[in-house]
């Protein structure tokens, strides 16, 4: 109910709309992952996802932000997010192992590969999360989701919005492919998200 | 009771019209073997939604009654509200405008519209210079205190300009309601309803009649529709519509012919003007954001420039000055 209301909230105030460009809505496991400009990535886009999908996906997020202070304890909470501590990462309890066991075999998540917000016009080079997170579950569907204007909504170090219209395009599934090397993916992946820039 | 009879008779009118112009577009889009090409009946189609939701709003105001001019004036609000933001988003800005564009959207909007619904006659000094004086000054104050120098006039001019078309020309509409015209009293829903159809109309049929007759075109880089057949066919023709109307507005037929043309000119020079905007940014419509629909700027291009003219003059020469 609370998740409703947020979405609805997010979308009026980001006056997002949606295109699915060779990709469908689907309950199946995914990691949507996106370019990273503003706070409201993640809620954005979980808010356009479709009510159904919506509770079974979880937006990663940065714990020192989003625990900071009663009202982003609670919006994290209500958007499902999935938190991670970026201060302490240890090597047998790494992200990607924390995120995947959170996900079990039913939920999908969103990842922004830049790791953190990009100020430039240009995407960043992408972590290797995405990778692992790739390697270790292959039947995961990776979607690229490019989001744009958002960042002139609400941009790095402002906390008040100015009510712009963004626009949310997914992209067609990808995957890893077998032997496929590291940097090799990670360029094709950020590839998936430029070209949906332009269409 | 007989102003009852004349609001039934416009309201009702433009139900039927627009019955019968919907009926047309669907049967259109179903006819797939007349040859026309199915791009200009979706737009079509697309124009008679919005004509809908203008009608609905408009005809709400009618039937609100005592409360009609606060729904009026909320609606017109919203809709500037959403005009500026596709004017803004196509526009581009700097990090260094966020702060200015906040209280642009926040306060200077709102503001506007709130001395609109408490009565233009008794704020209009401040109604009138609001956005030309103050938010001018304010404007390229705020940004500059944000440090960022690079395009600064250009800046500063592109957001004065969006509120200018977006936010302070188009509340002239809902103030229509708020003059007080001797012998006209209580009926003034009726006169923002003409002038709205008046310029609608004025809209579509100097797109009919260039399609029809059009041959010459006025600026071939700016818009490839707008001809000067089509133009003066268009404006000549909404013009005689509005003069027929005379009965539901405070004007001789006559009167109601001078200010029909005045309008219909007018919101041809909004259409053309919103289009030049458009070509510069290398966009169709305001709306190309908002995914399968024209922007409701597109919408309410030739409004936003009708108004300011079409309220002067009524007010200048049918409101006596106290």
């Amino acid at each position: 109910m609370t998740g409703t209301l947020l979405a609805v909230v997010a979308r009026i105030l980001s006056g997002a709309s949606v295109r699915w460009i060779d990709c469908q809505p689907d309950v199946c496991q995914r990691v949507y992952f996106a370019n990273h400009t503003s706070h409201l990535d993640a809620i954005v886009l979980w808010s356009v996802l479709p009510t159904m999908l919506r509770p079974l996906t979880r937006p990663v997020a940065a714990k020192d932000y989003w625990e900071k202070g009663a009202v982003r304890r609670y919006m994290a909470r209500t958007f499902n997010a999935l938190l991670i501590d970026r201060t302490d990462i240890k090597v047998h309890q790494s992200p990607v192992d924390l995120m995947l066991r959170e996900i079990g075999d039913r939920q999908s998540l969103i990842v922004f590969p830049e790791g953190s917000r990009n100020t430039g016009s240009e995407l960043q080079e992408f972590k290797s999360g995405l990778y692992y997170l790739a390697k270790k579950r292959p039947d995961l569907e990776l979607v690229p989701v490019h989001i744009d204007n958002l960042n002139r909504v609400l941009p790095r170090g402002e906390f008040l919005p100015v009510p712009l219209l963004s626009l949310v395009t997914f992209g067609p599934p990808m995957w890893l492919e077998a032997g496929e090397p590291k940097a090799e993916f990670l360029n094709r992946a950020r590839d998936s998200i430029r070209r949906l820039k332009d269409l | 009771m007989y102003d009852d009879v004349k609001t039934l008779s416009l309201v009702g009118g433009v139900l039927a019209l627009l019955f019968g112009a919907t009926s047309i577009g669907q049967r259109l889009k179903y006819q797939s073997d007349i040859g026309l090409n199915p791009a200009v009946v979706e737009a079509f189609n697309l124009r008679i939604r919005a004509w809908w939701l203008m009608y609905t709003v408009l005809a709400a105001a009618f039937l609100l009654g005592p409360a009609s001019r606060v729904a009026t004036v909320v609606l017109f609000g919203l809709i500037s509200f959403w005009a500026l933001r596709e004017f803004i988003t196509l526009t581009p800005t700097r990090l260094g405008d966020h702060r200015t564009l906040f209280w642009v959207f926040f306060l200077f909007t709102p503001l506007q519209y709130w001395l609109v619904g408490m009565g233009v006659q008794k704020y209009e000094l401040l109604f009138s210079v609001l956005i030309p004086v103050y938010a001018f000054l304010f404007i390229p104050a705020r940004v500059a205190l944000a440090g960022d120098y690079k395009h600064f006039l250009e800046r500063t001019a592109k957001i004065q300009a969006g509120l200018m078309v977006c936010v302070y020309c188009l509340s002239y509409a809902p103030a229509l309601l708020s003059l007080k015209i001797p012998g006209y009293e209580g009926q003034n829903p009726r006169l923002l309803f003409f002038f709205v159809l008046v310029v609608q109309l004025g809209d579509v049929l100097q797109y009919a009649w260039g399609k029809l007759l059009g041959q010459h075109v006025i600026a071939p880089a700016i818009s490839a529709n707008r001809t000067w057949e089509g133009f003066v066919g268009g404006v000549a023709s909404a013009t005689l519509i509005g003069t027929a109307l005379w009965w539901a507005t405070p004007f001789q037929p006559w009167e109601a012919a001078g200010l029909s043309l005045v309008i219909c000119v007018m919101g041809f020079a909004g259409g053309m003007t919103m289009s030049a905007i458009k070509r510069d940014r290398g966009v169709k419509d305001y709306g190309t954001l908002v995914v399968g629909h024209g922007g409701v700027l597109d919408r309410i291009d030739s409004i936003c420039f009708a108004a300011p003219v079409f309220y002067h003059l009524t007010r200048f020469f049918f409101v006596p000055t106290a």
